[in-house]
C-alpha cells in the first residue's frame, strides 16, 4: 500500500450524528462507483423497544392490530430479555425513500455496517429485482398500510372488536394460499394523493361484482348447465376467491380480506427471495466497507469490529453442530455472490466448463444481471457452483416414508453436483414448500358446500393443523367446506369437512 | 446530498401495547390459570411485580396449512463428514438432525409460550378473580399519595427556585479559575515593578509594566461576577408517599380439615389485605400465626405449606396474637390489622372464650379484624359467637363465609370504603 496517511472517517466507537452522516456519505459514494442504483433512503434512530415493536410487526412502520403481534412481540421482548438472542440490528423497509432502522444501542461501527447492509445493499436489491418491480409498489406502501389501519380500527368500531378478530384470523391461516403466483397483480397504486379514494371505489365495485356474480348467475347456472363447475378454472388464491365470491360476506369483510390479501401479495417477494436478497446485502456491505478500508478511511479497530460481525452473520454450522437449524441463508447468499464474482474475475477449468456463458465477463453486468432476473429458487438452480458445493460439504438426504432408513441421495462429488443442486432449488421452491391447494368446486345447485382438492407432492400428508384452518375457511364461505386429496395416480381421499351452520342463522 | 436521518427515539413508545393488550384478552382463560399457579407459588408481599408466566404453545399458534410427516422429501444440509452416495443412515429420533421442515418455526413448539405480565396487567387479572368493584381495583393499583422531596441541584429551573449560596459558590470558583493566570502574573509584575521602583527608577521598563498592569487589571475586571453558567436551582422530585406504618397478623387454622384448595383461598384473602395496608403506609410487618390446638408463630412458608392434624382451639391463636402485640406493637405507632381464616370448626367450649378475648383485648386495639369461614356446611359455634360481635363494632369487624375467592371482597367492603372515601 502507498503512504497514504490514513484519515479515518470518524474514530471512537460512539455514534453521533454528524458521524453516521459522513458514513452514509462516504460508502454512497463508493456503492455510487460500483453502480448501485438505489432508492432514496432515509435512516431513522430507533431504541431497543422500538426495535421489538417493529418486529412484531414484521419490520413495518404501520400496521393493523391483532394479538398474534403481540404474541410476538412478547416472544421477542422475553427472548432478548433472557439475551437468548440478540435484536437483529437493522431492519429495512421496501418504501420508497427506503427506510432503514439504526438502533441506537448499536455502535458507530455497526451503524456503518447496518447503512451498508441495508440503505444500500437491500434497498438497491428492492430497486433492481424483478419480482419487487412487479409486486410491489414502493412508493405506496406506507400509504396503503396506514389506510388498511384505520379501516380495520373502524371496522372494529362498527361492527364489533370479536368480529374483526375471528375474519382477521381465519384470513391469517389462509395467508399462504392468498398470493397470486404467476399473474401479476395490479399495482396497488399509482397515484398516493387519490390512494383512498381509489381504494372506496374499488370497495364498491366488489359490492356490484357480488351482486351480479352471486345473485343473478346462481338461478342461471343452475337452469342452465347441470355439469358447469364453479369456479370454471381451480383457484389457487383461496383469499382471492372467498374475497369475490363468498356469498354472505358483508362488504366490510371482504375490504379486510382484500387488504390482507394484499400486504401478504406484499410480502411474497420477501419469502421468494431471501437467500438472493441477504447475500446480495451481505456482499455489497462486504464490498464496500473493504473498499473504504483499502482507500485508508477506516481504521483497523474499525474493521476487526466489522469483521467480527460479518462472521458471524454469514458462519454456517455444519448439520451435526447443536446451533444447526437448516442452511443460513445469509451464509450460501454470500457465498454465492463472492462466488460469481470469482467465476468473473478468476475462472477456473471447471468454472468454465459449468458456465460457459458468464465465466470470464464483466462481474458488475452478470450480478446486475442475476439480481434483476433470479428468485432463489432459480438463482441457486442457475449459478450454485460445484466449488462451493465442495465448500459447504452439501449433501442431500432423501427421507422416503416408505423405506425404514434414510439414504443419502447425492454428496459434493462428481455425480452428484447437478442432482444437489436441483434438490437445493427444489427446497426453496415455494410452490412445493407450501401444499398445493386449490378451490376445485362449489355445488351450486345443492348445499353450496366448497370443494377444496389438495395435490399430493411426493405423497406428503397434511399437518395436523388442517382442521383449524377448515373452520377458519368454513366461517368465511358461510356454508360447509370439505378437503380432499388427489394422490398423485389420480385417486381421490377426502381428507376433512368443517360443516357450518351460519346458513341457518343468517336465514332467520 | 446528504442523507436524511430522522431520530425517532422520543417517538410513539409502546406501539406494541394494543396488540399485547389484545393478546392477554384473547387468551384470558389460560393465563388466568398460570396466574393462579403464580399466586399458588409467590409470598403474599410479593403482589406487586410483575410475573413470567407460561400458557400452552399448541393454544396460540395461528394454524396454517402445512405438509405433515411422511411421504417423501429430500433435504440438503451442509458439513457433509462421513456419507457417501448410497449410504443408508437410522432415522434420528425424535425429529432432531431434520432440518428446517422437522422443527417448527421459531423453535418454540409444543413447548410453553413464556412471557412476562407487568404489574398491572397481573394485578388486573388478580383482581378479576376476586370480583373487586372497579373503584377498589383503581385505587389499589394506584399510588397517589407523593410528597416532594430535596434531591441536589440543576443547572435548570425556575428563577424562584435558584439556590443562591450554591450559585454565588460556583461564581466565585469560577472567578478565581479564571482570574488564576492574570493573578499569578499580576503578582511578579507587582514584584518586578517594586524591584525597578527601588533599584533603578526612571528605567522606561516601570511604564510598560504599570501598562500591562493597567491592562491585566482590567481584563481581570471583565471575568462577569456572575455567569448564566454558575446558576444552580435547587431540584426536588416526588417520590411516592405511604403514610405510616402497620401490622398486620395472618390468622389460620391448619388442622387437617384444612386442604390445599381452602389454603389458596384463604391467600387470597391475606393478600387482598396486604395489598390494601401496602397501599397505606409505608412500612408493613406480617405476622403469621397458624393454630390447631395449640398457636405458633412461623415464617410464611411454614403457615401455607405444612399441615397439622388434630383437634381445633381457636382462642391459642388469639391469645398468642394479643401476647404479640403487647410485646411488639404496643405503641400507638403501629396500625394493627387482624385476619382470621378458618373452616369453622372448633373445639365447642373455646368458642366464648374467643368472643370474649376477640371483642374485649383486641378489637380495642386494632383497626381492622376481617373474619373469613371457608366452609358450605352449616355455620358451627364459633360463627355464632363471632356474630354478637358485629353489632357491637361496626365498620371495625367483618365476617363472611365463602366458598369461593369472588366472595372475599364483601369481607373488606367496610374497610376500603373507609379509606376511599
Amino acid at each position: 500500500m502507498s503512504k497514504k496517511r490514513i484519515r479515518p472517517i470518524a474514530e471512537g466507537s460512539e455514534w453521533t450524528v454528524e458521524a453516521i452522516e459522513r458514513y452514509d456519505a462516504e460508502i454512497g459514494r463508493v456503492a455510487k462507483a460500483y453502480g448501485l442504483d438505489c432508492y432514496r433512503h432515509q435512516l431513522e434512530i430507533i431504541t431497543a423497544e422500538q426495535m421489538m415493536d417493529a418486529y412484531a410487526a414484521i419490520g413495518m412502520p404501520v400496521y393493523y392490530h391483532h394479538w398474534s403481534f403481540g404474541k410476538h412481540f412478547l416472544e421477542t421482548e422475553n427472548r432478548y430479555k433472557r439475551g437468548q438472542m440478540g435484536l437483529a440490528y437493522e431492519i429495512v423497509i421496501n418504501s420508497d425513500p427506503c427506510i432503514a432502522y439504526l438502533m441506537e444501542e448499536n455502535t458507530l461501527t455497526m451503524q456503518a455496517l447496518v447503512i451498508a447492509h441495508a440503505a444500500y445493499g437491500h434497498n438497491s436489491f428492492f430497486k433492481g429485482n424483478h419480482l419487487f418491480k412487479q409486486w410491489t409498489s414502493a412508493d405506496a406502501i406506507i400509504d396503503y398500510l396506514v389506510f388498511a389501519r384505520n379501516y380495520i380500527a373502524q371496522c372494529e368500531e362498527r361492527h364489533g372488536f370479536a368480529a374483526v378478530e375471528q375474519l382477521v384470523d381465519a384470513c391469517h391461516s389462509l395467508s399462504n394460499l392468498g398470493v397470486d403466483r404467476y399473474k401479476r397483480s395490479p399495482r396497488l397504486s399509482l397515484d398516493k394523493e387519490t390512494l383512498r379514494q381509489k381504494e372506496r371505489e374499488d370497495y364498491l365495485q366488489a359490492q356490484v361484482n357480488d351482486l351480479w356474480r352471486t345473485l343473478p348467475r346462481h338461478p342461471a347456472a343452475v337452469a342452465e348447465a347441470e355439469e358447469r363447475r364453479f369456479p370454471e378454472e381451480p383457484e389457487e388464491n383461496l383469499l382471492y376467491f372467498i374475497e369475490k365470491n363468498a356469498p354472505l360476506l358483508e362488504p366490510w369483510q371482504r375490504e379486510i380480506i382484500r387488504i390482507i390479501r394484499k400486504i401478504g401479495q406484499y410480502f411474497y417477494p420477501q419469502r421468494q427471495t431471501q437467500v438472493m436478497n441477504e447475500g446480495w446485502a451481505c456482499f455489497w456491505h462486504y464490498t464496500l466497507i473493504n473498499t473504504l478500508y483499502d482507500e485508508g478511511k477506516l481504521t483497523d479497530g474499525f474493521m476487526m469490529e466489522f469483521l467480527q460481525s460479518h462472521t458471524n452473520v454469514v458462519y454456517q454450522p455444519p448439520y451435526n453442530s447443536k446451533w444447526y437449524s437448516g442452511i443460513n441463508p445469509y451464509a450460501l447468499g454470500f457465498a454465492m455472490w463472492r462466488d460469481i464474482r470469482r467465476i468473473c474475475e478468476e475462472p477456473t477449468e471447471e468454472d468454465r466448463a459449468w458456465f460457459p456463458e458468464f465465466s470470464g465477463s464483466d462481474w458488475r453486468e452478470t450480478f446486475n444481471f442475476a439480481m434483476s432476473n433470479f428468485k432463489d429458487e432459480s438463482f441457486v438452480a442457475q449459478y450454485l457452483s460445484p466449488r462451493l458445493m465442495r465448500e459447504f460439504r452439501l449433501f442431500s438426504i432423501l427421507d422416503d416414508e416408505a423405506n425404514p432408513k434414510l439414504r443419502i441421495d447425492a454428496i459434493h462429488d462428481e455425480q452428484g453436483y447437478r442432482a444437489l443442486r436441483r434438490a437445493l432449488a427444489e427446497q426453496y421452491n415455494l410452490g412445493s414448500a407450501d401444499p398445493d391447494i386449490q378451490v376445485w368446486n362449489v355445488d351450486l345447485r345443492g348445499d353450496r358446500s366448497l370443494t377444496l382438492r389438495h395435490f399430493s407432492h411426493q405423497h406428503r400428508p397434511l399437518g395436523p393443523e388442517t382442521e383449524r384452518v377448515l373452520e377458519h375457511l368454513a366461517h368465511l364461505w358461510g356454508f360447509t367446506v370439505r378437503l380432499e386429496t388427489q394422490m398423485p395416480n389420480g385417486d381421490l381421499r377426502p381428507v376433512a369437512e368443517h360443516r357450518s351452520e351460519k346458513r341457518n342463522r343468517a336465514a332467520d | 446530498m446528504t442523507v436524511r436521518i430522522v431520530d425517532r427515539r422520543q417517538d410513539s413508545k409502546n406501539k406494541s401495547s394494543i396488540n399485547r393488550s389484545r393478546f392477554i384478552q384473547r387468551f384470558k382463560g389460560q393465563i388466568r390459570k398460570a396466574v393462579a399457579d403464580a399466586i399458588a407459588r409467590r409470598g403474599i408481599r410479593d403482589l406487586d411485580n410483575g410475573e413470567k408466566i407460561g400458557i400452552p404453545g399448541k393454544d396460540i399458534n395461528e394454524p396454517h396449512f402445512r405438509h405433515g410427516k411422511g411421504g417423501k422429501r429430500e433435504i440438503v444440509h451442509p458439513g457433509n463428514d462421513r456419507f457417501n452416495t448410497g449410504d443408508s443412515v437410522d432415522r434420528p429420533l425424535d425429529g432432531s438432525g431434520q432440518g428446517p421442515g422437522g422443527a417448527s418455526e421459531d423453535g418454540e413448539g409444543i413447548d410453553d409460550f413464556v412471557f412476562t405480565l407487568t404489574r398491572d396487567e397481573f394485578l388486573d387479572i388478580f383482581f378479576d378473580e376476586l370480583a373487586l368493584p372497579n373503584l377498589v381495583k383503581r385505587h389499589l393499583a394506584r399510588i397517589d399519595e407523593y410528597k416532594r422531596i430535596r434531591a441536589g441541584y440543576t443547572q435548570s429551573g425556575v428563577p424562584t427556585n435558584i439556590n443562591l449560596v450554591r450559585t454565588m459558590r460556583g461564581a466565585a470558583g469560577r472567578r478565581i479559575a479564571v482570574g488564576a493566570p492574570f493573578a499569578a502574573r499580576l503578582r511578579e509584575l507587582k514584584d518586578e515593578l517594586e524591584r525597578l521602583r527601588r533599584d533603578c527608577p526612571g528605567d522606561p521598563d516601570i511604564i510598560r509594566i504599570e501598562r500591562e498592569i493597567a491592562s491585566l487589571l482590567a481584563r481581570r475586571e471583565a471575568i462577569p461576577f456572575i455567569d448564566p453558567f454558575d446558576l444552580r436551582y435547587s431540584n426536588r422530585i416526588r417520590i411516592a408517599q405511604p403514610s405510616t406504618q402497620a401490622v398486620m397478623f395472618c390468622l389460620m387454622d391448619v388442622s387437617g380439615s384444612m386442604d390445599e384448595s381452602k389454603k389458596q383461598i384463604a391467600k387470597r384473602f391475606f393478600m387482598l389485605l396486604y395489598l390494601f395496608l401496602d397501599r397505606n403506609y409505608e412500612h408493613i410487618e406480617v405476622v403469621f400465626i397458624r393454630h390447631h390446638t395449640v398457636a405458633e408463630e412461623v415464617d410464611e412458608d411454614n403457615f401455607f405449606h405444612s399441615r397439622e392434624t388434630g383437634g381445633t382451639i381457636v382462642s391459642s391463636a388469639l391469645k398468642l396474637m394479643l401476647d404479640i402485640i403487647t410485646a411488639r406493637y404496643s405503641s400507638s405507632a403501629w396500625n394493627i390489622y387482624g385476619a382470621q381464616a378458618s373452616d369453622g370448626d372448633n373445639w365447642n367450649n373455646d368458642s366464648p372464650p374467643c368472643r370474649e378475648l376477640l371483642g374485649e383485648s383486641i378489637l380495642p386495639l386494632v383497626q381492622y379484624f376481617a373474619y373469613i369461614e371457608i366452609a358450605d356446611a352449616e355455620p358451627q359455634n364459633l360463627w355464632l359467637e363471632y356474630e354478637h360481635l358485629l353489632d357491637r363494632h361496626p365498620g371495625l369487624f367483618a365476617m363472611q363465609r365463602i366458598a369461593d375467592v369472588a366472595d372475599i371482597y364483601p369481607v373488606f367492603r367496610e374497610l376500603f370504603r373507609k379509606r376511599l372515601a
